[in-house]
């Protein structure tokens, strides 16, 4: 009973932590462009009043539009509930592995790219076409990276490989899974839609992705997508933070271990959201046609990872 | 059993029979032919699923030639397992005939359609249980005649009798290429019969082994529609009426991986290794070319077919797969393998006859099956878009539906090589399995764009804007496949415990019960597992529990209707959305390397550079291997049958004198023998 409780708690964590990171990531641009940038509070009363407000729905739309953020909310909800966060177990995770929380992410996507197309607009129909061109190249991607660790752990569960992975030497774990780690790193910064696959920050130009799939959407539907994307994005980044430097993960002895862990979390998810954020800072956007060859490098960083583990013996 | 075997095959004849009788009254001959062909699934299905849950199989002897053997049938659990995928795919099209052939009343010959039909099911389930290699045959010929009658249907269609030509070509040569190992296994035991070729297959020498192999994989790769041997088969399956397109696609492609199984694991014997590689490498090139060039097509039937190819493609990764394990000799594995092959052969079946069925509610409303002239049909047709959107969802396996379970399977099938001997299988098999993911997620690509641009948006043709629902038996005919779509993906442990014990029948002991334990799939190397019933409870649990959460948090809240945005200029317009041409544009640029993309503009000024009177845009993708093989064939062909008609001058006593040479030399040659 008290597991399953922990892992409500983690899920929970998961939930609410997710605007922060997007804040710290905001605020990390806004101090390189000399700007004050917003508090850590206005992250969340801006999804607060988007909740609140009263919604304008097109005329064309269907209740494909009506049913998107609460599937694309739904199945990010479940995906993060298989995610190991502080402990190396989570709520879900014996329902499926790997595998499935690709193909979960994927469903979200499917009924995304669909909206976009129902209210009948240029814009939806071009963000949905480059979401689902981008994401198809970085799909092979994800999986041979979730392949060449699941090769090394024995297991595809992501909670057997958070566990296992916790008990190799540092020095070992970080030789072997470094390619991997390159490879997912570009899936983590693609999926979450960031520059420089996507800029996060734009309305209305012709580059846009993400945005141009949801402009039609106000209010709570807007609330849900944006809030499941910083989930999304947060999921993508705990696992990135557990499976390569799983250490310190769930030494659960007492209030203190549980605290300890907590903060070595924190720690490394806002490490690695100060990488994606440097990388942001330090990047222009790159043309759409340029954004499949780093794809194809993060694939080929995952066939290189399983290639010196087949090399050299896991 | 053998009681409803027969009743089964009496239904069909009762059923083609009934179309004569009631040659005049078309809609009586509607009704009985495809009610009989209804009934007859649902014997059949029944007593399948008999035999797949343990009951005994049964074997049925009648008559036949004495040259050739006994006309013999046999029930084993394999066989039971394609008429079930037959009986019961059938039942769905059968139904969704009755409200689909009323479009053809007083335009075509309703009786005559109803007889194939029956034929065509009757000739399919013979072909999976037949014992001879002699009748074999020729229930495979009456499967490809009574098909292709069913293709060229609608003859007075210039391509529809293109598409029957080229089928019946490419479907001989297939054939020809059965008859070859047929015939090469005929030398070497001396019989016909499938008994004969099994107990024999021990002593088979590896050259005529090898040969066969080459023979089957043709012949029956050109019915299953593998690349490069597919050219016929996104012809020839959108020219069928919608309703045999599915079966076409569903099921008659499948006969093809029975006649391999059949072969492959029955009569040859031991397998060397570099048949399972090149399995793999017919089927990885055929799921990713197959699903490439669905993506750039525009007809929505036609792309359908061509996801076909790539789903053969899947099954054949899985297959390909169980034949290296077998040649390793790790039979769990082999069988594990396997069971996915055929779990995907039955979910490939279920949802691609659901597309395919929705595909002709839709042109039987629209009559375009072109996808640039629909739109907003989720409004006019809301059945027909939700039961092709369960449709879309399965095929583009996502969670929690049937083509995610088998696909999932698949992976695991594959991911299974990290256990296998040699760097070579390790590296290869999750390299395949990263190649299935890209195949995967192209998939989905071309399903949101045909689901999105037949269905959302606003309609792109008058035709379109005044489509109504179907009726009720085309509803129901969709209805049954769609919910199986679920039901399978639910009930996917008990039935992957039936197929496993599938390669028993021709693998000899199998370690059994490896790979499912209470209500969840294992992976028999213990990497992975998944329960399909959960990962369905919870997702069709947690949308409903937002939607409530959200409610009871936030109470009723306004909603405001109003024009999509318009960026502030007026008259937003349907010619404004996105087409499905330039919906897969970002691909067809990423994959240019293999479309070979070209496109002309042509502008026509009439003297005046300025005033432009028309202008004409035309893109278009070259498909490799009709460039590469196809073109010059034919044109090899035809340049030999010029220089052939040299020696034709039209001269009677010229034909007479080659008659007489003939003649001559077969004597000669006659009389030495």
């Amino acid at each position: 009973m008290t597991k399953v409780f922990l892992s409500i708690l983690q899920l929970l964590l998961l939930v609410f932590l997710a605007p922060s990171v997007s804040w710290f990531i905001k605020k990390m641009k806004a101090a390189s462009q000399n700007r004050t940038g917003p508090t850590l509070l206005q992250v969340y009363f801006d999804l607060l009043k988007l909740f609140q407000k009263v919604m304008v729905v097109s005329k064309t739309a269907s209740w494909i539009f009506h049913a998107m953020p609460y599937v694309l909310f739904g199945v990010t909800l479940v995906a993060a509930a298989m995610t190991p966060v502080v402990r190396p177990s989570s709520l879900l995770g014996f329902v499926g592995d790997a595998i499935l929380f690709v193909y979960l992410l994927a469903l979200g996507r499917f009924f995304l790219a669909l909206a976009a197309l129902d209210t009948g607009t240029t814009f939806g129909g071009m963000g949905s076409s480059r979401e689902m061109t981008l994401s198809s190249l970085a799909e092979p991607a994800l999986l041979l990276s979730f392949f060449a660790l699941g090769y090394r752990t024995h297991t595809l569960s992501l909670e057997g490989m958070v566990s296992r992975l916790a008990l190799e030497s540092p020095v070992q774990l970080l030789f072997f899974a470094s390619l991997a780690f390159g490879s997912l790193l570009i899936v983590t910064i693609a999926e979450s839609g960031r520059i420089p696959v996507d800029n996060p920050a734009t309305h209305l130009e012709l580059t846009m992705i993400h945005e141009a799939m949801i402009l039609e959407y106000s209010g709570k539907y807007l609330a849900l997508i944006e809030w499941g994307h910083q989930i999304k994005q947060l999921v993508f980044l705990t696992l990135v933070a557990n499976l390569f430097f799983p250490w310190g993960i769930g030494h659960g002895l007492g209030i203190a271990g549980w605290g300890a862990s907590l903060m070595l979390y924190l720690f490394k998810v806002f490490f690695l959201a100060l990488i994606i954020g440097w990388i942001e800072i330090h990047s222009a956007k790159l043309r759409l046609f340029r954004v499949p060859d780093l794809l194809m490098i993060a694939f080929v960083l995952a066939i290189l990872s399983l290639l010196s583990q087949l090399m050299i013996g896991r | 059993m053998e009681l409803l075997f027969l009743t089964q095959i009496l239904l069909y004849f009762l059923g083609g029979a009934s179309a004569f009788l009631f040659n005049r009254r078309e809609e009586a001959a509607n009704r009985l032919t495809h009610l009989s062909a209804a009934l007859a699934g649902l014997v059949g299905t029944f007593y399948s699923l008999a035999i797949l849950s343990g009951q005994k199989g049964f074997s049925l002897e009648c008559g036949g030639f004495p040259e050739t053997g006994p006309l013999s049938f046999t029930v084993d659990p394999l066989s039971a397992f394609f008429i079930f995928v037959i009986s019961f795919l059938s039942i769905a099209t059968s139904i969704f005939a009755i409200g689909y052939t009323r479009e053809y009343q007083g335009k075509k010959r309703i009786p005559l359609l109803g007889f194939f039909y029956n034929l065509f099911l009757l000739a399919m389930i013979l072909v999976v249980c037949v014992q001879n290699a002699f009748y074999f045959l020729m229930f495979w010929e009456l499967m490809s005649l009574a098909s292709y009658f069913l293709v060229v249907f609608e003859h007075e269609k210039r391509e529809a009798r293109r598409a029957g030509m080229l089928y019946l070509v490419m479907t001989h040569i297939g054939t020809s290429f059965i008859a070859a190992a047929f015939w090469l296994l005929f030398l070497h035991s001396g019989t016909f019969s499938f008994d004969a070729f099994h107990a024999n297959a021990a002593t088979l020498p590896p050259v005529l082994k090898n040969a066969i192999f080459v023979c089957a994989l043709i012949g029956f790769g050109t019915k299953a529609g593998v690349i490069p041997l597919h050219i016929w088969l996104p012809e020839a399956h959108p020219q069928a009426p919608s309703h045999v397109s599915a079966l076409m696609s569903g099921v008659m492609i499948k006969t093809a991986i029975y006649g391999i199984l059949r072969f492959l694991f029955g009569f040859l014997g031991a397998i060397p290794p570099w048949w399972g590689t090149t399995i793999l490498t017919v089927a990885i090139v055929s799921t990713l070319l197959g699903i490439l060039y669905a993506l750039m097509e525009n007809d929505l039937k036609r792309l359908l077919a061509f996801s076909s190819i790539e789903n053969i493609g899947i099954i054949l990764l899985g297959l390909g797969m169980g034949m290296v394990f077998k040649s390793m000799g790790n039979s769990l594995y082999a069988s594990f393998a396997i069971a996915a092959a055929l779990f995907h052969t039955l979910n490939h079946a279920i949802f691609k006859g659901l597309l395919f069925l929705a595909s002709g509610a839709i042109l039987s409303k629209t009559h375009t099956r072109n996808i640039e002239h629909l739109g907003g049909l989720i409004r006019r047709m809301p059945w027909t878009a939700a039961l092709f959107l369960v449709g879309a969802l399965s095929i583009s396996a996502l969670p929690p539906l049937n083509g995610f379970i088998s696909e999932w399977m698949t992976f695991i099938a594959l991911l299974l090589g990290f256990e296998g001997e040699g760097v070579g299988v390790r590296f290869f098999s999750p390299l395949l399995a990263s190649l299935l993911g890209l195949a995967g997620a192209l998939a989905m690509t071309c399903f949101v764009k045909a689901f999105g641009i037949c269905f959302l948006g606003e309609p792109r043709s008058p035709h379109t804007a005044e489509a109504s629902e179907v009726s009720g038996s085309m509803k129901w005919g969709m209805g049954i496949l769609a919910g199986s779509c679920f039901l399978f993906a639910f009930a996917a442990p008990w039935i992957v415990g039936m197929l496993g014990k599938i390669p028993e029948s021709f693998m000899g002991s199998v370690p059994t019960g490896g790979f499912v334990r209470n209500a969840s799939l294992l992976s028999p190397s213990g990497v992975s597992q998944i329960s399909p019933l959960t990962v369905g409870l919870t997702l069709l649990l947690v949308i409903p529990f937002l939607i409530v959460t959200i409610r009871l948090i936030l109470g009723k809240q306004s909603l405001r209707v109003g024009p999509s945005w318009d960026c502030g200029l007026p008259g937003l317009t349907p010619r404004m959305q996105y087409t499905a041409t330039g919906y897969s544009k970002p691909l067809r640029r990423i994959f240019s390397f293999l479309y070979q993309p070209t496109r002309r503009v042509e502008l026509e000024d009439e003297g005046h550079e300025i005033l432009r009177t028309a202008e004409r845009f035309e893109s278009k993708i070259s498909h490799v291997f009709d460039d590469w093989i196809y073109k010059p064939a034919a044109s090899l062909i035809s340049s030999l049958s010029q220089k052939a008609k040299q020696i034709q001058t039209g001269h009677i006593q010229l034909y007479l004198a080659y008659i007489f040479i003939t003649l001559i030399l077969l004597l000669l040659f006659g009389s030495r023998l």
